[in-house]
């Protein structure tokens, strides 16, 4: 195997708060592998952009705090380098995309000083050669009439130029990560539709990974080789995108992909939404932190024991007791609801099988 | 062209979306410019932004008529304009078979009762200070009914709504997103309406709670028989939820189908280019579509591309496309397209 980029083990990121403290991150642990596009998903509140955040030592400390973990970026653990030597490393070998445009540019400088100032900050050259690299890498995210564009403020783009100019800056460096929060959320679909085309071809060229963060799971499965379903500050799921739309072992997962209405496909009846409202993070449920969601919780230790991130086959994790039950995913039991006596007939399946 | 030339009146038969049965509401050439001004004194007008442009659809009776665009098409302001909450330009408004821009003020105030709306934002739509029964019973308030009657009407909502009576005294920051939709749909339900126009409804919501509000929808209308105008940037949803669907672009309705029909054979090339650029949550799928990359932005509604609109990001453009307008008219048994070549591929 590969050896990882980005190794993330045990982050935990807690917020401290007048109710309590909330752990928005807890104990979450992925690999960010050389030249791939790394997806996270999950909803709001879920933990991505707190765990991106932290991962950059970005978060705000107070009010947060990042209580454990190891970022190891090439094997050195980036929370233990000084701030200084945090500050080479992002900016040049790890880059950062936001997702609202308007508020990451700088409205009083031009979109060329913008980038010209990345490329000097972290590399010795002059005046003229930052300005030609901004007009080269605007070129490259299809920004027309780079050379004259360079030249303008933010005002003068449009949000899909606005964003186009962020990817220009965050691979003017030649990144070997980038870090995309919602790159495209703010945008329209056929804006997006662009938008995603030139980050793709931008990493591709750069030969960069993405860890790309998102609410969208369509927008992950065009991109994204891997990913990880965050729900309550945990990974719940995580594999290849194959593995994770066609496979999927965790309830909130495929309950996810069921949940939503479909564009390419005739209306097959009521959609089945997931029952409740993702938990209070003050007081996150015991056990499973999903168990009073799950139309498939046991009364027992679904709600008193926290199941762990069981490898399934390789590269195939899930956070459920009953994830390797056999016999557990067949289709058609995936889409009926579940039985009086479903609970039984998987242990005795998990009897059979050992 | 367009709006100054006297537009001809167009019957209800030959209006896009029409079917046969009388509809419950048909819009005929409504048109909305916003002046652009200069100046602070005089403030001469030196323009205007054409949010809608002789837009013409009718919604059948207890059908849903999903109306889709990116940001700035005019979706939003269409909606306004068939609730009379701008005064349009331009153009007509018939509900329940009575044109509603001639009413005077005490019969628009009648005629509020039977149209509602929903709006996107939860947190914003609702008054922080309010509790969510003051919320629900305000229409009932305002259009003279007794505390007394409203009280026991805003308990029933509430239930209606999937929530508990008890829920009545609290405040709308006590509740998720998902509860604040739900308060929002008592809200426009109070008066028992006829039409309810959803702007967004979901849009603000997470994907898991989404499909609970879609289905309360799908229930309500049931339930209630109501008419529904859904506007929504996702076609997704869209697609499950409507009967018929209009597609708007920098203020013109340009293509009006049944939904299959729509995102099965889709005739205008924007509508395609739009289709073929949402993201479907299907790798496989993903791998092998081939996606049609608009280029630029949408154009500046304030001075739009002159005969078609699409024309500037347009692939099949001719000469044609930039001096004559193409209509909006049936190219199939109930499928209206605005275009001079018409596609015929499938993008899903």
């Amino acid at each position: 195997m590969t050896s990882a980029l980005l190794s993330v083990r045990g982050l935990t990121t807690t917020f401290r708060t007048d109710a309590g403290d909330v752990r928005a991150v807890a104990g979450v642990s992925f690999d960010v592998l050389p030249g791939e596009i790394f997806g996270i998903v999950g909803e709001s509140g879920s933990g991505k952009s707190v765990t991106a955040m932290s991962v950059l030592n970005l978060i705000p400390q107070p009010p947060a705090r990042i209580e454990a973990g190891e970022v190891l970026w090439k094997g050195v653990d980036l929370r233990t380098l000084s701030e200084e030597d945090f500050r080479r490393t992002r900016g040049s070998e790890i880059s950062m995309i936001f997702q609202d445009p308007m508020t990451s540019l700088n409205p009083v400088f031009t979109i060329g000083q913008q980038i010209a100032d990345v490329v000097r900050a972290h590399h010795d050259v002059s005046r003229h050669e930052a300005h030609e690299r901004a007009i080269e890498t605007l070129d490259l995210v299809g920004i027309p009439n780079a050379r004259r564009r360079v030249d303008d403020y933010p005002h003068q783009f449009s949000g899909g130029m606005r964003q186009r100019a962020l990817i220009a800056m965050a691979i003017a460096n030649d990144p070997d990560l980038i870090i995309a929060d919602e790159p495209t959320t703010a945008l329209d679909v056929t804006i997006q539709a662009q938008v995603l085309e030139v980050l793709k071809q931008a990493a591709a060229k750069t030969n960069s990974a993405v860890m790309l963060i998102t609410h969208d799971l369509g927008v992950v499965a065009g991109l994204a080789h891997r990913v990880a379903v965050l729900y309550a500050g945990q990974i719940v799921e995580e594999g290849t995108v194959d593995d994770l739309y066609y496979r999927p072992r965790m309830p909130y997962a495929w309950g996810l992909l069921e949940s939503m209405a479909r564009l390419d496909q005739r209306r097959r009846g009521r959609l089945r939404p997931i029952d409740g409202h993702p938990p209070n993070m003050l007081r996150p449920p015991g056990g499973c932190r999903f168990h009073p969601r799950c139309p498939y919780r046991d009364g027992n230790r679904c709600l008193s024991q926290e199941p762990e991130l069981i490898e399934i086959e390789a590269d195939h994790r899930a956070r459920c007791h009953y994830a390797v039950a056999p016999g557990w995913f067949s289709p058609d039991e995936r889409l009926s609801e579940p039985e009086a006596g479903w609970h039984d007939r998987v242990r005795s399946r998990e009897r059979e099988a050992s | 062209m367009t709006v100054a030339d006297a537009p001809s009146p167009i019957s209800a038969s030959d209006l896009p979306g029409s079917a046969p049965g009388e509809p419950l509401l048909t819009v005929r050439h409504l048109t909305k410019h916003f002046p652009v001004t200069k100046g602070a004194i005089l403030r001469r007008q030196v323009g205007a932004i054409h949010a809608v442009d002789d837009v013409s659809f009718a919604v059948q009776r207890g059908e849903t008529f999903g109306l889709v665009g990116e940001s700035g098409c005019g979706k939003s302001t269409t909606a306004r304009l068939i609730l009379k909450l701008i005064a349009a330009t331009s153009g007509d408004v018939e509900f329940d078979g009575r044109p509603i821009f001639p009413l005077g003020a005490k019969e628009t105030r009648a005629l509020r009762a039977e149209m509602q709306i929903v709006f996107q934002d939860p947190f914003a739509s609702l008054n922080p200070r309010h509790t969510v029964g003051q919320i629900v019973a305000e229409p009932m308030i305002v259009q003279g009914k007794g505390r007394k009657e409203a009280r026991a009407r805003v308990e029933e909502l509430l239930e209606l709504c999937g929530l508990n009576r008890e829920h009545a005294g609290r405040y709308p920051h006590e509740f998720s997103g998902g509860q604040r939709q739900r308060v929002g749909v008592a809200r426009a339900l109070a008066l028992n309406p006829k039409l309810v126009i959803l702007d967004e409804p979901v849009s603000a919501l997470d994907v898991s709670i989404q499909a609970q509000i879609v289905n309360l929808l799908e229930d309500l209308q049931a339930r209630l028989k109501l008419t529904y105008v859904f506007i929504a940037h996702d076609l997704s949803v869209v697609r499950h939820i409507s009967d018929k669907v209009g597609v708007m672009y920098l203020g013109q309705l340009v293509e009006v189908a049944d939904r299959d029909r729509l995102y099965e054979h889709p005739k205008h090339p924007y509508t395609v280019a739009l289709l073929s650029a949402v993201p479907i949550p299907d790798p496989q799928k993903e791998r092998q579509r081939q996606r049609i990359i608009l280029k630029g932005d949408v154009p500046s509604p304030a001075n739009p591309p002159p005969a078609c609109r699409f024309h500037t990001r347009c692939w099949k453009a001719q000469e044609i496309c930039r001096t004559e307008a193409p209509p909006l008219e049936q190219k199939a048994p109930g499928h209206w397209a605005a275009c001079h070549f018409p596609e015929s591929r499938e993008v899903l």
